[in-house]
């Protein structure tokens, strides 16, 4: 299947998504979708560097709070539309991404997953000792209840005039989005861009390049792969896709504290919702941030939030010891031996 | 071109207080032959390593195809046209073998070219490769089930994957049968009239006597001789280091 089919399907996908969650019209669904969204997105955004190319990050909450601050930052200092905050988001994170592969291009395994989790809080550290995005204190994002569809930019943008306006303004109502919508909507849009380059990587040049340094980096090297390059261009795709998953996240949260944006939780799911879905496809990150994200959600409402890491934990130890290539794995040894 | 393809002057590798390299001058004219012996941890697979890149040698340059190449890295010296295979055989173990060999057809061939290959040319490429090495019906495994010997002729058939102007095969035949080796033997010598310089390291005296048009000897990271094969192998120093191995 070409991308740009793959693109469409998963566009047609998106778009019964959104008029499902509108039909049970419930802002809680919206909400609790908005955070799995979220996690397919950051899941799969791990998957590139970590899966991909076996490069274990454990600071991607670190990358996903650049975005969050991003926002913040221009939140203060010129509000933005968030389409425009995530591709900001987007650009610091991956900068910080293509930053970090730099400082970290000869270290491998254990000592590379070690510098990312140094990076991490030295970037928490920074945030919290700068007072102009909130510091330690946090920061409030004041939200508007609802967005209306044709805001001065689709105005802009379609060269619809203001006597227009005035003749579809009895279906006015059907023109103005709850913001958890437009949020949720914002999400789904990124999950599908995030999906779409992960299985567009898979199946080009890049995608063996980065099989290759997984398995092995000097035999790589040999067969005329760039090592050092690629690894660069996935710590950046990566960060960026993290930054953009961040982007939107302090008008989603309302208040923005940097232990809410740097949380353990983000680092651990975006680890753990790969491995346990499976690595080396971007289904794999899609199944484990849907079925752990939907269990956290329903955990924390049944129970409560604070067992949430307790779950990914226990599920990822299961994962590694009984089924080290996740679910896809799983899967794939019964499809073999049954052909067998 | 006038100068040797491969010209190696004053090269010389340490590990640590270990020298495992000292002062190896050699060349390889474009077209040759070339067998490398020597005992074993003479420094063969380490001199590989730093003609190739994969290892940096303090002192000493590696001039290829008329250019000295010792500042690239390895990747920029394979899309010169150098490629070897490894001893250890080290295929990517996440890969069919039919994408083992895709990966240098992707990463060099197409570089070298400046485009890319059709889906189809390098699907006949690959399949072209594993009929050379008798790996044809294994071209949808992985690695892991390949057996030992598989597991070697895929190493070469990568670096022959690479259309390289100089192939260094290191141990390509250990554990192969007579037979077998006869046949890398045979398809190695084909590919070196079709115009591609072989170096060949191996401890097998039969294939390499058979192979080579020239011999060069490497003892304790230092080499003693450097000739025709049959004078070589009569050389008292060379007898006495394999004697007193
Ligand atoms: N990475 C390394 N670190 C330390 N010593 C090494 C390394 N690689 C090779 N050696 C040593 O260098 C010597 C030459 O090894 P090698 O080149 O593999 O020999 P050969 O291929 O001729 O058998 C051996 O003594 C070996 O132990
Ligand atoms: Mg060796």
């Amino acid at each position: 299947m070409r991308t740009r089919v793959f693109l469409l399907i998963s566009i047609a996908v998106a778009a019964l998504v959104f008029l499902g969650a509108r039909m049970v019209n419930n802002d809680y669904v919206f909400f609790a979708g908005y955070t799995v969204l979220q996690f397919i997105v950051l899941a799969t955004a791990w998957n590139i560097l970590g899966g991909y190319t076996g490069y274990v990050n454990f600071g991607s909450a670190a990358f996903f709070a650049l975005g969050a601050y991003a926002t913040v930052f221009w939140h203060k200092f010129y509000p933005l539309p968030i389409p425009f905050l995530i591709v900001i988001g987007g650009a610091v994170s991956g900068i910080v991404g293509l930053g970090m592969g730099y400082l970290t291009l000869r270290l491998r395994g254990a000592f590379f997953a070690i510098a990312t989790l140094a990076l991490a809080v030295v970037l928490q550290t920074l945030v919290v000792n700068w007072d102009y995005v909130g510091g330690s204190r946090g920061a409030y994002i004041i939200r508007p209840n609802e967005i209306p569809l044709i805001g001065p930019y689709v105005q802009y943008l379609f060269l619809i005039q203001p006597n227009e306006i005035a003749l579809i303004g009895p279906y006015v109502q059907y023109l103005v989005l709850p913001y958890v919508q437009y949020l949720f909507l914002l999400m789904l849009a990124l999950a599908v861009i995030a999906l779409t380059i992960a299985r567009g990587i898979e199946r080009s040049q890049l995608g063996y390049g980065f099989a290759t340094i997984r398995d092995d980096e000097l035999a790589a090297e040999a067969s005329g792969v760039p090592t050092l390059r690629l690894k660069l261009v996935a710590t950046t795709i990566s960060g960026a896709l993290m930054g953009m998953a961040g982007a939107p996240f302090p008008y989603y949260i309302g208040y923005l504290q940097p232990s809410s944006a740097f949380g353990l939780e983000y680092a651990v799911n975006s680890i753990a919702m790969p491995m346990i879905g499976g690595t080396t496809s971007w289904v794999g990150p899609l199944i484990g941030a849907v079925l752990l994200g939907s269990l956290q959600q329903i955990a924390t409402v049944t129970i409560s939030s604070a067992v949430n890491l307790l779950i990914v934990g226990l599920l990822l130890v299961a994962f590694v010891i009984i089924a080290p290539n996740g679910i896809i794995g799983l899967v794939q040894g019964w499809t073999r031996g049954r052909a067998k | 071109m006038a100068g040797p393809l491969l010209e190696v002057t004053g090269l010389s590798k340490r590990f640590g207080g270990f020298v495992a390299l000292d002062g190896i001058d050699l060349t390889v004219a474009e077209g040759e032959r070339v067998g490398l012996i020597g005992p074993n941890g003479s420094g063969k697979s380490t001199l590989v390593n730093c003609i190739c890149g994969t290892l940096v040698n303090e002192t000493g340059t590696v001039r290829f195809d008329g250019k000295a190449v010792d500042g690239l890295l390895t990747h920029e010296r394979t899309r010169r046209g150098m490629a070897r295979s490894f001893q250890l055989p080290r295929p990517f173990a996440t890969l069919t073998v039919a994408d083992n060999l895709r990966v240098p057809l992707l990463y060099t061939v197409n570089a070298r070219l400046g485009r890319a290959l059709s889906p189809a040319a390098l699907d006949a490429r690959c399949a072209e490769l594993l009929q050379l090495v008798a790996l044809s019906d294994k071209a949808a495994q992985l690695p892991r089930d390949l057996t030992q010997v598989e597991m070697r002729k895929l190493e070469l058939a990568r670096a022959m994957a690479a259309e390289p102007k100089l192939l260094i095969a290191d141990e390509s035949m250990a554990g192969l049968s007579q037979s077998e080796v006869d046949d890398i033997v045979a398809l190695l010598i084909r590919l070196n009239e079709r115009g591609i310089t072989i170096v060949l390291i191996e401890h097998i005296m039969r294939a390499v006597m058979k192979f080579s048009q020239r011999l060069i000897v490497l003892v304790s990271g230092k080499k003693i001789a450097d000739g025709r094969p049959e004078a070589v192998i009569r050389d008292p120093e060379v007898e006495r280091a394999y004697l007193g191995q």
